[in-house]
């Protein structure tokens, strides 16, 4: 009742603060949406195994959408992450197959764990030659991880003239076993998939939030001039983004091929592109300076469990495609509308301070 | 024609005012446009000069006043309007598409076409050929306009507005860019054109382009209009009077206190320009602890630039500078804020503030090293160092976590300022510090850099304000097209003395650097 005097008083600007709310909580509301949605559409929908199932799917696209979501926040873009997740899928299966032949008659074999670092080292390193092109060779970032998402694609299908590694079970011998804990495993009853995520989002969030880097990624993508003014090194922040993108992506080639105990050249293949949806849909600016992990976690966790929701309602594949290019469309409008009235709202307290 | 007011006036403004969002950029403006004349404008940076022409010209439309052309009450809602009434104007800022070619660049939006529609590209050529040959630039109407030289992107702008056959042309500084050589030929083209009774208004900074080409004056101070005269009855004098007036503006007292040894120097600043020449002309300045130096200059007289060469921003500058004696080698903005460099930049938008974050974040930008253990930023510390900041600059801000854009423009110049000094610099420099914020901010902000100089900070700021740079500073250094043109003591600086080494440099004289 007395929420109906208060806007009857004041109905502009209560009526504003309201639906600006929930325009701010929207990638929630609809999270909450979706999940309502299918649990009463989609029998077996809220089962532990299919929640589960679900997560690992998410857990894939959200790990390469934080990396995208730094590198959007500094007011780029990585296009190479689903290619960095094909090469470094096979650079693992490569490694636990054959390991390196040191032309001299020997071969050295890693055990997984250096397996796993030196891929996620690939991963950094490609991340690193996209923040090189960048910010030394000044190419713009759209160009340079274009480029290297065909260079790395390449190299991938180059690995293994475009088969797939199969059966990775490495040999007792070599020590190259345990590969495929990282996809199988569990721990306290989840996979250890949702564990590195939970991990790595925790220290994403993090760092965005408590460490002067994260504050810099921010600066750099809301004002880059203000920031260099400011003595923020513009070079080394975005180096860091691309390279984190590398790592997460990298992670994700690990997980696949551990999952799939295979490397295929094409895996990853137009992930980039849920990746960049995930990060729009949990509020991340494409014009730079403003997102949050948190955000595209949530972003990540819609766009996912939507897929496979409508995968197990038996909707066509045809029709998942239009639906998840609405859903998108439909949250950067609301996005640009929350922006305006935000402003306004700002404008009109600005008029009553004086 | 051979009476004083020979020329019939062609356009008059009448009480025109125009107001934006906080500030009053013309108050009560009367003007008049005579026809066949030079009708020259002047004034102060900022003082409204462009905003009146950009009324007259339908760029902006003025919040009260009425615009009467051949007598007749007219208003403009668009540039479109003002042009179809033969209005033309030459914009200070150059308004040209850099990716089409010179004819496509003067027939933009009015493009001769055949009957089919088709842009009729000969046709074009011919025509833009025949305007460019009377600025005898050597300008193929072929060229891509981002091949040119500024000075021929200038003249550009200039065949397009001739082109447009106007009755009253309005000209925005046109010569800021040209070489004496092309000056010559554009004063050429404006007798030719008065010769055929068209009206134009000139505005420009160097007085003593006005004298020579102008036949009436109109001096703007403060949005407001000073003087109105036959230019046969003025002199350089007159002008700089009407300019500057005498109404005392609030500035913080000097204290009396003594400046110290010397905190610093830069020995031979040099810039070069993208457009040959040289943007800081060896600079050489020292400063001492507790003092404040003033560094005044018009428009493009390299004071920015060589703020920008002091915070190690351009990479080609050369030059030497010191702290407390010690030679600064680190080259890099922000090794060099770490020795105690800090730059309010003059563009506080685009350089000063990260709009989209916080008054908080914004504040302690250049300084988060200070609150970090390891790599966390301590929160409490950070609150603590912001909350000072805010009471001792007397920011007006309801919670520091609140957008920075959402502050008044005086408040969000706090925070600029608020930022630099959290890093603890020993030599502050201040690129006009009271642009864009009104009269009790602009105190405020005095009194701060006052308070500052007593604790001993060494504070360097440039500013166009003749009043400012007189009532603040302990010694005064003029620029002039990138050099430094005179160095005052304020006992014996003299508003005349500085006005006339501000002009120094300019003119016909100088400027061979073109071909």
């Amino acid at each position: 009742m007395t929420d109906i005097s208060a806007k009857a008083a004041a109905p502009s600007a209560s009526s504003g603060s309201v639906l600006l709310t929930l325009m701010k909580l929207r990638t929630f509301i609809a999270l909450i949406a979706v999940l309502v949605f299918f649990s009463i559409a989609a029998p077996n929908f809220l089962s532990a195994a299919n929640l589960i199932l679900m997560a690992k799917h998410v857990a894939l696209n959200a790990f390469l959408a934080m990396g995208m979501t730094f590198v959007i926040i500094t007011g780029g873009i990585d296009l190479s992450v689903g290619s960095i997740v094909g090469l470094c899928g096979m650079v693992a299966g490569y490694l636990v197959l054959n390991g390196i032949d040191l032309q001299i008659g020997y071969t050295v074999y890693f055990n997984v764990v250096e397996i796993a670092l030196i891929t996620l080292g690939v991963g950094i390193l490609i991340g690193a030659v996209n923040g090189l092109l960048i910010t030394r060779l000044n190419v713009a970032p759209f160009i340079a991880t274009l480029g290297t998402l065909y260079v790395a694609r390449g190299f991938a299908l180059l690995s293994s003239d475009g088969r797939t590694f199969p059966n990775l079970v490495g040999k007792p011998e070599l020590g190259t076993t345990g590969f495929g804990y990282l996809g199988a495993g569990r721990v306290l009853g989840l996979p250890v998939s949702i564990w590195i995520l939970v991990v790595v989002a925790l220290g994403a969030a993090y760092l965005a939030r408590y460490t002067p880097l994260g504050r810099h990624i921010f600066a750099v993508g809301g004002n880059e001039r203000a920031a260099r003014i400011s003595g923020v090194r513009i070079n080394m922040v975005k180096m860091f983004v691309y390279m984190f993108s590398g790592f997460c992506a990298a992670i994700v080639g690990l997980i696949i091929s551990s999952e799939l105990m295979a490397s295929h050249p094409a895996t990853g293949e137009s992930f980039e592109l849920n990746a960049i949806a995930a990060a729009v849909l949990g509020g991340t600016s494409m014009s730079g300076g403003r997102g949050t992990i948190g955000g595209t976690i949530v972003g990540a966790f819609v766009i996912g469990i939507l897929s496979d929701g409508l995968v197990m309602m038996g909707v066509s594949s045809f029709w998942q495609m239009v639906i998840k290019g609405l859903v998108i469309i439909v949250a950067v409008v609301v996005d640009q509308a929350q922006r305006r009235l935000q402003s306004r709202v700002t404008l009109m307290q600005m008029a009553k301070v004086g | 024609m051979s009476s004083s007011t020979g020329h019939d006036v062609i356009l008059k403004l009448e009480d025109i005012s125009k107001v934006y969002a906080g500030t009053v950029a013309v108050k009560h403006a009367n003007f008049e446009v005579r026809k066949g004349a030079v009708n020259v404008l002047v004034g102060e940076n900022g003082a409204g000069k462009s905003t009146l022409m950009k009324i007259i010209a339908g760029v902006e439309q003025p919040t009260a006043g009425r615009i009467l052309l051949d007598g007749t009450e007219v208003s403009f809602s668009s540039s479109g309007d003002a042009v179809g009434r033969g209005i033309g104007m030459v914009f200070q800022e150059l308004n040209l598409f850099g990716n089409l070619s010179v004819a496509e660049n003067i027939f933009a939006t009015r493009e001769l076409t055949n009957r089919f529609r088709k842009i009729d590209h000969k046709q074009q050529e011919r025509r833009a050929t025949e305007f460019l040959e009377q600025l005898e630039a050597g300008i193929r109407p072929d060229m891509l306009v981002e091949d040119l030289r500024i000075g021929q992107q200038q003249l550009v702008e200039i065949a397009k507005a001739v082109s447009l056959d106007a009755r009253i042309l309005i000209m925005d500084e046109p010569t800021s860019a040209l070489s004496a050589a092309e000056v010559e030929i554009l004063f050429k083209v404006i007798a030719d054109l008065k010769a055929r009774g068209v009206a134009i208004v000139y505005i420009s900074h160097r007085l003593e382009e006005l004298i020579r080409i102008g036949d009436y004056i109109t001096v703007l101070r403060d949005g407001r209009i000073t003087g109105q005269e036959e230019m046969r009855n003025v002199d350089t004098q007159w002008i700089v009077r009407q300019m500057i007036g005498s109404d005392a503006k609030d500035f913080a007292k000097a204290d009396g206190h003594e400046p110290g040894e010397e905190v610093f120097r830069a020995e031979e600043i040099c810039l070069p320009r993208v457009t040959g020449g040289l943007a800081v002309d060896h600079v050489s300045i020292s400063l001492r602890t507790g003092e404040i130096l003033g560094i005044y200059g018009l428009m493009g007289a390299g004071r920015s630039e060589l703020f920008d060469c002091i915070m190690g921003r351009h990479g080609q500058a050369s030059g030497r500078i010191f702290i407390d004696g010690k030679p600064v080698k680190e080259r890099d903005t922000t090794r060099r804020i770490k020795r105690g460099l800090a730059l309010i930049p003059e563009d506080r938008q685009r350089e000063g503030l990260v709009s989209i974050l916080s008054a908080a974040s914004n504040l302690t930008l250049a300084s988060l090293s200070r609150f970090v253990s390891l790599f966390h930023i301590r929160g409490g510390a950070e609150r603590q160092a912001v909350a000072q900041m805010v009471r001792e600059l007397s920011i007006k801000v309801a919670d520091p976590a609140q957008e920075v854009s959402s502050l008044s423009g005086g408040n969000q110049q706090k925070v600029v300022i608020g930022k630099a000094l959290l890093t603890g610099p020993k030599v502050l420099l201040m690129d006009e510090p009271s642009r864009g914020i009104d009269v009790g901010a602009k105190a405020d902000v005095f009194r701060t850099m006052r308070k500052l100089s007593r604790n001993g900070l060494g504070i360097i700021f440039a500013t166009s304000d003749l009043d400012e740079v007189m009532a603040l500073s302990d010694r005064i250094a003029v620029m002039s097209n990138g050099r430094l043109t005179g160095m005052f003591d304020r006992a014996e600086a003299t508003e005349a003395a500085i006005v006339a080494a501000s002009a120094l440099g300019h003119g016909p004289v100088h400027g061979e650097q073109h071909r």
